[in-house]
């Protein structure tokens, strides 16, 4: 236990390291830019911590990546890379788009029926790739890039159908209906921002749920022992292939719920994308900053949130938002090389047995 | 043969003075000394993980020791790389070959010090030299076949004539028996002493006895990194030697009572499957194993036995044939059915298919019964119970160290790994017990317990399968022996009535 107990703080000191680093690298770039550091994370820091609306904001940016983190974060504890959660997170944002605008029904029943779309949706997008990756061996982190754009182009597509395409605008959908959305009641929205919704609730149930499956669970042991190693578990008799495409369809429905969250919680509509929109790919960074760990995928989801939120706010002062991305590309950097410096230490363990 | 040879003294070629070796705490080599003189086989004896191969990398130029020197010819050296090691005059040949397969012999042996005419390769001066030294040492190869065509003994031939064209003087040689036949062992053996004839030197690291009995003049004992000794080998017994490396009394024996075989428990019919490349590999095999003995497969790698144990226990699909157990057909069925119809199984790579490295000690216990209703309540795995019935087991079968319940199975030695399989195997308490070289790589220490806990399973009226590629161990456990050569049975006999010679001929396809 006590071991256990150093991995974990090895690693949160690790990613404390990592983040201070990546403000240092962020500043050296402003600075290069001939924009004060100072100026640009003091106008961050009251971005995020400033008002009670500030911080709302944070957490509501963060929700969205804290499913496509978890999405992530349970692939990788499964033995699957994936790199397709921003394809999931897209077509479970349009089925819970679709449904929320065509369906008439109340809202315990809407929205429960949205999130159901959103997930199940989620989930087909990853089983596709895993019945590709077992019937045929075909590498899933290719599939997935293919199916990131089929998402991709399927959503523009939908949207542009005249049953859910608004009229009046040409780049959007229709909003979906009120009875849909997960919006806090209007007094908190008032106290805290017209944006803040249920989804951050959802996304703390989601996490402990997973935190559960992936550690108490024989469901769980069964999924890491195939993505530890595949011969053992099958030497074992677990079936393999069942357990690919069950950590798939999780995978992804969770990253489909990421995408009904944000669509009922934030935008009610799905505008024609002209580029990705990074929510998959940035559910990776959260990934990865929270050690693979639900709990930790949590804490990382909003911290991206808060910085995607507050960097938002840095063109106010005519410094790049992008430095945010710089700061995010170096945290992710830094975590990933940090096994580098732990290697001294390994090689000594190596050595006594 | 190597007790009459005289052996000059007079000139030491290697030596080591108190080698030190530390990776961060750890103290791998702890003032090791070695002395090796011209002409002279040297054996390095000592338990996985006593040192020895850190000792010979640092002759070999792999790593700097941390404190200490070593001499060649007389000459104090410091070697920070192995070309600094080869221009020294000292050649290796590691366990697991360095060859190209697609290459041919010649081109292995010169790789890298090509002789050319201007830009071009001279093939033709490089097959006549390979011609020439295989000539002078007597080990014939072929020198235009290609690597991936010859036999284990053949590649290894050329690993050392790669040694011996760049010069070597001084040969280590890192387990090099692990996977050759008996005809081929005493041939090496042979090659080794027309080498030292002619004035060479050899290391032998190895921890099989008989062949240092049978081929080294001195013997290095390391424990635990530590010096123990340097004897003459024919001074000493075999047991004499492994006590010495083990530090305690060991004893070869196993006690096997004699015991009627009971009902037939494996019934494998005329099987038939092909390889990983589509080639037919089993060629109608047909065996039988009842209760209450050990049938061993003795055989070279790459004839049939390694698919044969897979189609067993549910990983691999065969052509034609069947495989029953107690009667009820198990082929072409999943590992799933086959353990629940009384296959247990102690896989040839423990690492690969025996353990979850990074799972716990006690996840791994419970690979095949975690949805047991005592260690999972409606999907919930119950800690407790898994730790509770692990705790036994490391209790039982004595894996060291004692608190690994919650220690990734990744951190624990070979032996003690292996252990954990045989707990959990044993555990199942099957009818079928297949065990797949299941000393590879293990000490003599736990050779003895492996061993012993096989032979347990049979006097319990198991029914064991034991696959091995060590003649020995064959020999020593089996109740009766059936030889596969070319994916069939190729002929039997009782385990008592077993001799190497006859094995070895009817491995090499040869009939009585």
């Amino acid at each position: 236990m006590q071991t256990v107990k150093k991995v974990l703080g090895g690693k949160f000191l690790v990613t404390v390291f990592s983040i201070l680093l990546s403000f240092v690298v962020g500043a050296v770039f402003l600075a290069a830019m001939g924009i004060s550091p100072t100026e640009a994370y003091a106008k961050l820091f009251s971005s995020i911590f400033g008002t009670t609306k500030n911080m709302a904001y944070c957490v509501v940016y963060g929700t969205p990546l804290i499913f496509t983190g978890l999405a992530v974060a349970f692939s990788f504890r499964t033995g699957v890379f994936n790199i397709g959660a921003e394809g999931q997170f897209v077509v479970g944002s349009m089925a819970a788009c679709v449904v929320g605008i065509l369906v008439p029904a109340p809202s315990v029943v809407l929205i429960p029926l949205c999130l159901l779309a959103a997930a199940a949706a989620g989930a087909v997008w990853g089983l596709i790739v895993a019945f590709l990756k077992v019937k045929w061996g075909i590498n899933e982190v290719l599939s997935m890039i293919m199916f990131n754009w089929i998402a991709y182009y399927l959503s523009n597509y939908i949207a542009g159908l005249e049953a859910i395409h608004n009229e009046g605008n040409a780049e959007a959908t229709k909003n979906v209906q009120d009875a849909a959305r997960i919006l806090l009641p209007q007094s908190m929205l008032d106290a805290l921002c017209p944006a803040a919704n249920w989804g951050i609730v959802l996304a703390l149930v989601a996490t402990v749920i997973i935190y559960i499956i992936i550690e108490k669970t024989t469901l769980g042991y069964e999924l890491k022992a195939v993505g530890f190693n595949r011969s053992a578990a099958e030497y074992g008799g677990i079936n393999v292939n069942r357990s690919i495409y069950t950590a798939m369809a999780i995978s992804g429905a969770l990253a489909g719920l990421g995408g009904a969250v944000q669509l009922l919680g934030m935008g009610a509509r799905i505008s024609i994308f002209t580029s990705q929109e990074g929510f998959g790919f940035q559910g990776i960074s959260a990934a990865l900053i929270g050690a693979s760990n639900p709990i930790g995928v949590f804490f990382a989801g909003i911290f991206y949130g808060a910085l995607k939120y507050g960097g938002s706010k840095l063109n106010l002062i005519g410094a790049p938002s992008e430095v945010i991305n710089i700061i995010m590309g170096t945290v992710v950097f830094f975590i990933a090389i940090s096994h580098v410096f732990k290697l001294p230490t390994k090689a000594k363990k190596g050595g006594k047995q | 043969m190597s007790e009459e040879k005289r052996l000059d003294l007079s000139t030491v070629v290697v030596e080591m003075r108190d080698i030190t070796k530390k990776f961060g705490d750890f103290v791998a080599n702890d003032k090791v000394n070695l002395k090796v003189h011209k002409g002279e086989i040297h054996a390095i004896l000592g338990e996985n993980g006593a040192g020895k191969s850190t000792l010979m990398n640092q002759l070999y130029g792999m790593f700097l020791p941390t404190s200490g020197q070593i001499f060649i010819n007389g000459k104090e050296v410091r070697l920070d790389n192995p070309k600094k090691a080869i221009e020294a005059g000292i050649g290796m040949v590691h366990q697991h070959f360095m060859l190209v397969q697609p290459f041919t012999v010649t081109e292995n042996i010169v790789l890298g010090m090509e002789p050319r005419k201007g830009l071009a390769l001279d093939m033709a001066t490089a097959r006549k030299n390979v011609k020439q030294i295989s000539e002078k040492y007597g080990l014939a190869v072929d020198p235009d076949a290609k690597i991936e065509d010859i036999s284990v003994g053949m590649q290894q031939r050329v690993e050392i004539l790669k040694a011996l064209y760049r010069g070597a003087q001084i040969l280590i040689l890192d387990e090099p028996t692990a996977s050759l036949t008996p005809q081929e062992i005493s041939e090496l053996i042979e090659i080794m002493h027309s080498l030292t004839s002619d004035g060479k030197s050899i290391i032998l690291i190895t921890h099989k006895l008989h062949e240092i009995k049978a081929a080294a003049d001195y013997c290095t004992i390391i424990r635990l990194g530590k010096y123990i000794d340097t004897v003459k080998v024919s001074d000493l017994s075999e047991s004499e030697l492994a006590s010495k490396m083990v530090g305690r009394n060991v004893t070869f024996e196993v006690e096997k009572p004699e015991q009627q075989p009971g009902d037939v428990v494996l019934d494998i019919k005329d099987l038939h499957g092909v390889d990983y490349r589509g080639v037919e590999i089993m060629k109608g095999l047909t065996l039988q194993v009842r209760k209450g003995e050990i049938l061993g497969i003795a055989g070279i790698d790459g004839n049939g036995q390694t698919e044969m144990v897979e189609c067993i226990t549910g990983l691999r699909k065969a052509t034609s044939g069947s495989v029953k157990v107690n009667g009820e057909e198990i082929l072409n069925k999943s590992a799933r059915y086959g353990f629940e119809h009384g296959v247990s199984s102690i896989p040839a790579d423990r690492q690969k298919h025996g353990l979850v490295l990074d799972f716990s000690v006690a996840e791994n216990m419970v690979l095949q019964n975690f949805k047991e209703k005592r260690f999972a309540k409606n999907g919930i795995l119950q800690k407790k119970a898994i730790w509770d019935f692990t705790a036994g087991l490391i209790e039982k079968f004595d894996v060291r160290p004692r608190d690994c319940s919650s220690k990734p199975s990744g951190t624990l030695s070979g032996g003690n790994q292996q252990k954990v399989i045989i707990a959990r195997e044993v555990s199942n308490d099957k009818d079928l017990l297949i065990a797949v070289n299941p000393t590879r790589g293990l000490d003599v220490g736990a050779i003895e317990y492996v061993h012993k806990y096989i032979v347990e399973q049979r006097n319990k009226g198991k029914a064991v399968l034991l696959v091995s590629f060590e003649l020995d161990e064959i020999m020593s456990l089996s109740d009766r022996i059936d030889v596969i050569y070319d994916g069939k049975i190729n002929g039997s006999m009782s385990g008592k009535d077993a001799d190497e010679n006859t094995l070895g001929l009817l491995m090499a396809g040869g009939a009585l």
